[in-house]
């Protein structure tokens, strides 16, 4: 019996499809997409069943690492002309008596969160490449001796009086070094705090309460 | 398939046939390069933004002659954080003027038949009514408003006069992750009064001579 011929298909695929449906993907990802903020130090922040979302504008935020170190961020306000980071900067660049361009004052503006003492703080706004940037970030100091973050904090209150605190510690970073932070917040009357946590959940009702 | 031919007659006679051109275009490296940005973009974006917890410390004051509230004894339940992420737990004061009535201290842990045991049994009533409350709502016995809820849970606790108040403490050697932790068991339990404050010697010292 003479077999049956298979018309010879073509090896194309036609991939227009394909390319529609990624060029829309792409669009929404161009479009939807913030990109996450450059930080100082790999952070694991623990989990809680909060679903309240962090404020997107007028927030400071303390970073506290593993090892201890402190870094802090502080937004430029939602709206574009307040420059809060450019402020806060040559604020306390009267404080320490540096002077800072204005071409450094906007840079900083630009940037992130940072920690480092003040003596450093041109060389980071400076620095071209981000590997140089990232090795003066050595925490901002603590010690009772020369409290420069005691200073950010005061100074970022005094150019952003609404700005609410949020601390995003380390899972295993040391409850002494929460405890000065808070201490050092709260003398500054700043009293509430928004503790970065992931989301887990915890299914507990009616059925869990003891006999 | 669009083919075109074309064909030419050319002044030296003979025919010459010009070069089949297909009109597809191949599609190949465009996806390549779109199914690169997508990965690109995908892993840059931060879609979730974080969660927060927010806690209220209590207020600093100059005037360490200020009056402290009073706390009714029964009620009081002390926590303690310590390394190794234990928990220990003691009902009512641990005065060092009276060793003799020295709390008994118990030892706990984070897992579900720890201190969240620890917390319901105490809070039961406030717990159950809350429970029975979003209960009632999930289930559509009576239609709510989140914000109503939300008011009407504050109302609960502020009225609660059963439930424990909670000090919540943390030693040298406690870590971030602890507090963290026991703010969410507040929550989880529904406690409705707890302070975050500082740990006192004595209370150190009972840590060190806890039953290990």
């Amino acid at each position: 019996m003479p077999k049956i011929k298979h018309p010879a298909r073509s090896p194309h695929i036609d991939m227009t499809p394909m390319v529609d449906l990624f060029s829309l993907l792409l669009t929404f990802f161009m479009l939807t997409t913030s990109f996450r903020p450059q930080e100082a130090a790999p952070i694991e922040t623990p989990s809680s069943v909060s679903e309240k979302q962090a404020p997107d504008n007028d927030i400071m935020t303390v970073y506290l690492s593993k090892d201890g170190k402190v870094f802090f961020n502080i937004d430029n306000g939602k709206d574009t002309s307040t420059h809060f980071r450019s402020k806060l900067v040559q604020k306390m660049g009267e404080q320490y008596k540096i002077t800072f361009t204005p071409q450094e004052l906007d840079k900083f503006g630009k940037l992130s969160s940072f920690g480092m003492p003040i003596k450093d703080l041109k060389a980071w706004i400076r620095a071209a490449d981000p590997k140089d940037r990232d090795k003066l970030q050595t925490g901002i100091p603590t010690d009772s001796t020369d409290n420069q973050f005691a200073w950010w904090i005061r100074m970022a209150r005094l150019t952003n009086l609404q700005a609410e605190v949020a601390i995003k510690g380390d899972a295993e970073t040391d409850y002494t070094v929460v405890k000065k932070i808070m201490d050092l917040l709260q003398d500054n009357k700043v009293n509430k705090f928004n503790l970065v946590t992931n989301l887990q959940k915890e299914d507990i009702g009616l059925k869990d309460v003891p006999k | 398939m669009g083919e075109i031919i074309v064909e030419e007659k050319g002044k030296k006679g003979g025919k010459r046939q010009a070069k089949k051109h297909s009109t597809r275009i191949d599609m190949t490296p465009m996806v390549d390069l779109m199914c690169l940005l997508i990965t690109f973009f995908m892993l840059t974006t931060a879609f979730s933004k974080p969660k927060v917890m927010v806690i209220t410390m209590p207020e600093k004051s100059d005037n360490p002659d200020e009056k402290r509230p009073e706390i009714p004894k029964n009620r009081t339940l002390n926590i303690i954080l310590t390394g190794d992420h234990k928990v220990f737990y003691y009902i009512g004061i641990a005065d060092p003027k009276k060793p003799a009535e020295m709390p008994l201290l118990v030892k706990s842990d984070f897992s579900k038949d720890g201190i969240r045991k620890a917390l319901l049994v105490r809070n039961k009533d406030l717990f159950t009514k809350i429970a029975e409350l979003r209960d009632k709502r999930l289930t559509g016995k009576i239609v709510m408003a989140d914000t109503t809820a939300e008011n009407e849970v504050k109302r609960l606790k502020k009225e609660d006069k059963k439930g424990p108040i909670v000090l919540i403490k943390a030693d040298e050697k406690a870590k971030y992750s602890d507090i963290v932790n026991i703010i969410d068991e507040m929550a989880i339990c529904n406690i409705a009064s707890y302070a975050v404050v500082d740990v006192s010697p004595v209370e150190i010292d009972m840590v060190k001579n806890a039953p290990k």
